[in-house]
Parts: C-alpha cells; structure tokens; sequence
C-alpha cells in the first residue's frame, strides 16, 4: 500500500531550479533516507513532500522552529495544538494540565531530558534542543515523520538511541541523513541526490557503505 | 487528580519577563480602586456623534489661516529638532561627564509644554519660547541617544587608527560614518515626534495646529476640527514624500520665516524671571530664615506635591498596563504571520491614525466629551502609546520565520510563537515607554487631571512660579527615577 505519492514538476525558490522532476512512491511501513551532499536539493524535497502531505506528516525541520523563550513542555506539547480546543491550549500556556505533562513526561525521559521539562529551550544546549524538536514529532503522534537530519546534532550513542526511538514510533518516515552507516542500519530503502536528480533508488540490504560513499 | 503524581512532577514557573508584566498588571489592578474613572459629562454619545459627522463631511473656514498653521507647525518642528541635534550631538560626545549626563537627564526628564511655560514667562509669545521649548528637551533625548549610538559602533577601525590621529578626525573617519545610518533614521523618527510636539505647543498659545483646534473645538466647529486633523494625518503620512534629502535644506532655511513673529521680548521680564519670580517666596524678604524656607516647602509639599505625585503615578501604572494590552491586542493586526497583505491594510491605517495623534490632544478631545477624570486620561495614554508600541512589537513580528508546521489556528499561532517570541522585545519597548507614559501623565494636569501638571499650571495662573518650577523640578524627578528603575528592570532580562 503506497502511504505517500510524490508527483512533481522541478522544485526550487525564487525562479532558481534545486530538483528536478521527481516521482516517488513511498510505501506504509517503509523508512526512507535521503542521502546527498548538502544542497543537493534534500530539504526541499522534504519540505515539498510536507506541504503536499501535511495533514498524516510530523515535521523534524532543520531549524528545528523552536520558540526559545517557552519552556520544553510548552514546545513538545505543540505537536497536538490542533488536537485541543483553544480554550485548552490557552489554559495550558498559562498553567500547564497535569494530564498533558503526564503524557510529555515519560517522552522526556526516554531522551533524556526529563529535568528539563519546564526549563526555557533557550538554556538548552543545541543537542538537547534538537531532541526537544524530536520530542515534539513524536507527542504529535502522526502517521508518517518527516525529518531534516534529526541528529545532526548529538554524538554517537544518543543519536542511534533517538533513530531507534524514531523508527519503533513512526511506522513511515523520510529521513534526510548523511552519515552513509547510519543510513544503512536505519534505513530500508535509500535514495540519494545528486545534482539535483534522483540517482539512486534501492533497498537498504542491497547496498554497502563504500557503495554509498560515492554519492559524497 | 492523584497527589502522588502532582508531588513527583516539576512544579511549572512563568518565566520572569511574564513575572514582571504580571507584576505591573498587580500594582495598576491596585491603584485602580483609588482612581477617578468617572464619565461625568451627561451626554457623551452626542458630542462624539458630532464629532465622528465632522470627519464625515470635513470643512475649513480659513484656509489660509490652516496653511499657516500647518507651516507654523513645521517650522517649529524642524528649527526646534534642527537646534537640538546640533546641540545633542555636541553633548553625546561629552556624554562620559557625569555633569553633561544629569544635566541631559534633567533636560528630557521635563516635558515640553512645561518648558514652554517655563520660557513663556520671560520671552512672552515670542518664536524663542516654542523654538526652545522642542529644542531643550529633544537635545537632552539626542544627546543620550547619540552617544547609546556612537558607543555601539564597532571599535576595531579606531583601535587600527595610528596613534595621534586625534580625537575629532578619529570620530570622522570611524565612529561617524559607521554609525551614521542608524544616526539618521533614529533623528528621523524624532522630527516626527517633534512634528507632534510643535502641533501641541499651540495648546499653550504659539500659532501652531494645536492652537486652532482648540479654538474650534471649544467653539463647537467640528467639521473644521475634523479637516485639521485630517490635514494633519496626511502631513504625517506622506512624510517620506514631501521630506528628502534635496527638500531638507528648503526646510531648514525656511523653518525661521513661518514661526510668527509673536511679541517682542521684555528683557526686563527676563532679568526679573531669573532674579525673583523664581526665587522662593520666603527667601524674598528681608528676614528670610532657613524656617520659613522650609516651612514655604513643607506645605507646598504636602498640599501640592504630594497629591500630584500620588495622581500621576495613579494614572500612569494604569495607563502603563492598558497601554500594554492594547499593543499585544493591535500587533497582529499588521502582523505577516496573521493577516494577508490586504488584511493589513486596515490594520496598518489604524496604527498610524492612532500613533499619529499625540496623546495630550486625544486626551483634549476625550476630555471634553467624557467629562473631567482620569479615565479620559487613560484612554488617551493608552490608543497612542498603545498604537505606537503596537506597531513596533508587529513588525517586530514580521521579522520571525515560522517553522513549516507552525499552528494553524491563528489564536494558536498568536499564543504559541507569536506572543512569546515577540514578548521580551514587547517588554522592553514597554520599559522604555514607561518614563514617556509618566511625562505625559504629569502634562496631562494642564488639562484639568490633578496629576503634577495640574499642580504647576494653578501656581502659574496664581503667578507663583517659585512653586511652579519647584514642582516642575519634582516631575523630573520622578521621570529620573522611573527611567533609571527601567533601566534596572531591562538588565536582570
């Protein structure tokens, strides 16, 4: 079953080609990573592929798009906005539900920033912000994730923690990465980016590392 | 709701610019019991019925008279900002003198009109009064603003001069040009204030706008009221139209032919000013004892001062807080990320009408239709400032990215990202702002509020100007130490 289809003409900005054509399948249940230098036209196929999907997509933008000078909890808790009446999303903002920050909480924990729930994201380091931006697409609870790279940021062992995290939550996902093996574990199927064109589209377990290396 | 559950999780804390907003909302919420809010006047519907007809169908009697008017109101303005940048960028270089920076802070700290009555007592209507009266204070604003500016301006290329450059080519060739662009639009934005503040001169009699509507006003001639103030927008508006860098020079030349000639100076009146008007009562007389000195203060104290001390701070904590929700109500109205750009267009138009209005003359006007009492005040204070600081906070606003996946629902947005990342520079524009409320707060008792104001102009009417400038002196002070707890609030952020 194809949970997105991506039709389009070239993409770009301001009259400046970035993408080619591209036609893209994506399967419920597969998770893809984008793979190519930077520039190569990842994020505006990713954001493409979010604006023409928004209402099944969680969105990981590469800012992030946090406000600094609310807490963590007041940040995660975006990701259900449109779930609430305004009524409670005010009411919230101004003194947070026990139900929500019960429900916030236990996310927190599992990435390690549970001290830090009503801390401002300004005081947060960019590793912990990132997760925080994490935080905030898995509490939306959508179907498909939509991430521009989600651990540029931290160092090995928290970044494979949260790309585990990421992939038991999500059953479909885009993931722009470049790191090559982190792509292979993660990935099921990769398609790299070059020069704007879509010049490789496979199953994970039928690609290699050096394989891959030549698309850097 | 389990107790084991609200135990083991963090308590949640507003973060403390909120703290300090809320705090200010807490002391006007207090003051409010203690303040007149009356509508006393009988009819207030059919007054400003009349008044909203007059916009509908403007007329002029005179209209050479309104062109002199509004040339008078210019030239005014720009001899006025003209004198007091020449004389403000002289002392922002001296600006590290503890001397030349109190005296700055005392000379912005006292508002205009008060130093139009000041000036009227010795020079009489004569063009010096309303000249000096913009000059004095906008110097003392230039003065500080200029230096804030220069300071800011990278020091590496002056540290690379050689040595000896010396200090005035050192500012030329560094300090200056790099500056210079913030230097002008910041003087810019101030010949716009000075505009309103020469329009309002005509309150206390010099030929400006001011003073024709209030003559039509008191004599009931709405549509004439209406068509000034809309000549008066429009002069605004199209600023940036009729004021370029060729048609500066024009002003500037001109400004001194279009001030009226007024009444010659008695410089005997100048002499007896300074010699004795001012002079304390008790000091006058030939057996002037340190007590009857402070006898003279004590009672000015506790019968004047302090009742308009108490009524100025009153309005102004009330009129802060107000002025506050209006701005975070109107700010998205112009913001990019709440409206179209067709959608903000009303919005726009609104902000400028009501930025453009000084607020002594929106406060004139409230007053004659709601009645004498503060609430007038409050409205005035808070459609202008509340524009104004509107206005800044959304295109503050305007300059915000929002992520791809912001909030949808525009209260969502607005509560989200909007309100909190414009909030702590909303804050500060408020801070800033505080000081201004407080001025004109104290100026509003010329028009009736027993603030400060009110407490001055009656020791005028009596001819008692000892009292008049002790009291003037006092506002100062309390404007000096708003500004500096301001200042103080602004660093712990």
């Amino acid at each position: 079953m194809s949970a997105l289809a991506i039709q389009s003409d070239s993409l770009g900005y301001s009259g400046q080609q970035v993408l080619g054509p591209v036609s893209l399948d994506i399967q419920a249940g597969e998770h893809l990573i984008l793979l190519g230098k930077s520039g190569c036209g990842k994020s505006t196929l990713l954001n493409h592929i979010y604006t023409t999907n928004r209402s099944e997509c969680a969105l990981i933008p590469q800012g992030l798009g946090l406000v600094e000078s609310l807490s963590v909890f007041h940040n995660v808790y975006m990701g259900r906005l449109s779930r609430y009446s305004v009524f409670h999303n005010i009411r919230n903002l101004v003194l947070p539900a026990a139900a929500r920050v019960a429900e916030i909480l236990p996310l927190l924990e599992r990435l390690g920033l549970s001290d830090k729930c009503f801390a401002a994201v300004a005081e947060l380091s960019g590793g912990q912000q990132q997760r925080v931006a994490v935080a905030r697409a898995l509490f939306q609870n959508a179907s498909v994730l939509l991430a521009d790279e989600p651990v540029s940021a931290l160092d090995g062992p928290e970044a494979d923690r949260v790309m585990s995290l990421l992939g038991q939550h999500f059953s479909t996902a885009v993931i722009t990465l470049h790191d090559v093996d982190r792509a292979l574990r993660y990935g099921q199927r990769i398609i790299a980016i070059q020069n704007g064109e879509l010049v490789l589209d496979e199953r994970a377990d039928r690609l290699t590392v050096s394989a891959l290396n030549e698309f850097y | 709701m389990s107790s084991t559950k609200t135990l083991s999780a963090p308590r949640y804390r507003w973060p403390g610019g909120v703290r300090t907003g809320l705090w200010f909302v807490l002391v006007a919420l207090i003051c409010l019991p203690f303040a007149d809010l009356e509508v006393s006047s009988l009819d207030p519907w059919t007054d400003l019925g009349r008044l909203l007809q007059g916009f509908i169908s403007p007329s002029l009697m005179d209209s050479t008279l309104v062109v002199e008017a509004l040339l008078a109101t210019l030239a005014f303005a720009f001899a006025g900002v003209a004198l007091a940048v020449v004389c403000g960028f002289l002392l922002s270089l001296a600006f590290h003198n503890t001397f030349v920076r109190a005296t700055c802070a005392l000379m912005r700290s006292i508002h205009e009109l008060f130093w139009a009555l000041i000036f009227l007592q010795f020079f009489g209507l004569h063009p010096l009064t309303g000249l000096l009266a913009i000059a004095v204070p906008y110097a003392g604003v230039f003065a500080r603003m200029y230096a804030e500016i220069l300071d800011q301006a990278p020091k590496q290329p002056t540290d690379a001069l050689p040595a000896g450059s010396g200090f005035l080519s050192a500012l030329l060739f560094t300090r200056l040009p790099q500056a210079w662009p913030h230097l002008v639009s910041y003087t810019s934005y101030r010949l716009e204030c000075g505009i309103r503040s020469s329009a309002i001169l005509g309150f206390v009699g010099l030929p400006t706008l001011g003073y024709y509507l209030e003559s039509s006003f008191s004599q009931g001639y709405y549509p004439e009221v209406a068509a000034l103030m809309i000549l008066f927008y429009l002069l605004i508006a199209t600023k940036k139209f009729w004021l370029r860098r060729w048609t500066l020079p024009l002003f500037l030349l001109g400004a001194p032919f279009f001030m009226g000639s007024g009444m010659p100076i008695i410089w005997g009146n100048v002499g007896r000013f300074f010699s004795q008007d001012i002079i304390p009562a008790p000091l006058r007389s030939d057996d002037a004892t340190l007590h009857s000195l402070g006898e003279w203060a004590g009672t000015i104290f506790i019968d004047q001062a302090l009742p308009g001390i108490w009524n100025t701070l009153l309005l102004s904590q009330i009129a802060l807080v107000v002025t506050g929700l209006c701005a975070l109500l109107l700010f998205p109205l112009i913001s990019r990320h709440c409206f179209g750009p067709a959608g903000r267009f009303p919005g726009h138009i609104l902000l400028v009408v009501a930025r453009s209005t000084p607020e002594y003359l929106l406060a004139y006007i409230l007053l004659q239709l709601l009645g004498p009492s503060m609430l007038p005040a409050v409205i005035a204070l808070a459609i202008h400032n509340g524009a104004l600081i509107g206005y800044l906070t959304g295109r503050n606003s305007n300059e915000i990215q929002l992520r791809a996946d912001a909030p949808g629902r525009r209260v969502d947005r607005y509560f989200y990202e909007l309100l909190p990342r414009s909030y702590p520079a909303f804050l500060s524009f408020m801070l800033y702002r505080w000081e201004v409320i407080m001025r004109e707060t104290a100026i509003l008792g010329i028009l009736g509020i027993q603030t400060i104001g009110f407490y001055v102009d009656s020791a005028i009417q009596e001819i008692r100007f000892d009292v008049a400038l002790l009291l003037i002196l006092i506002a100062a002070m309390m404007n000096i130490l708003v500004d500096l707890l301001s200042r103080r609030i602004q660093q712990r952020f």
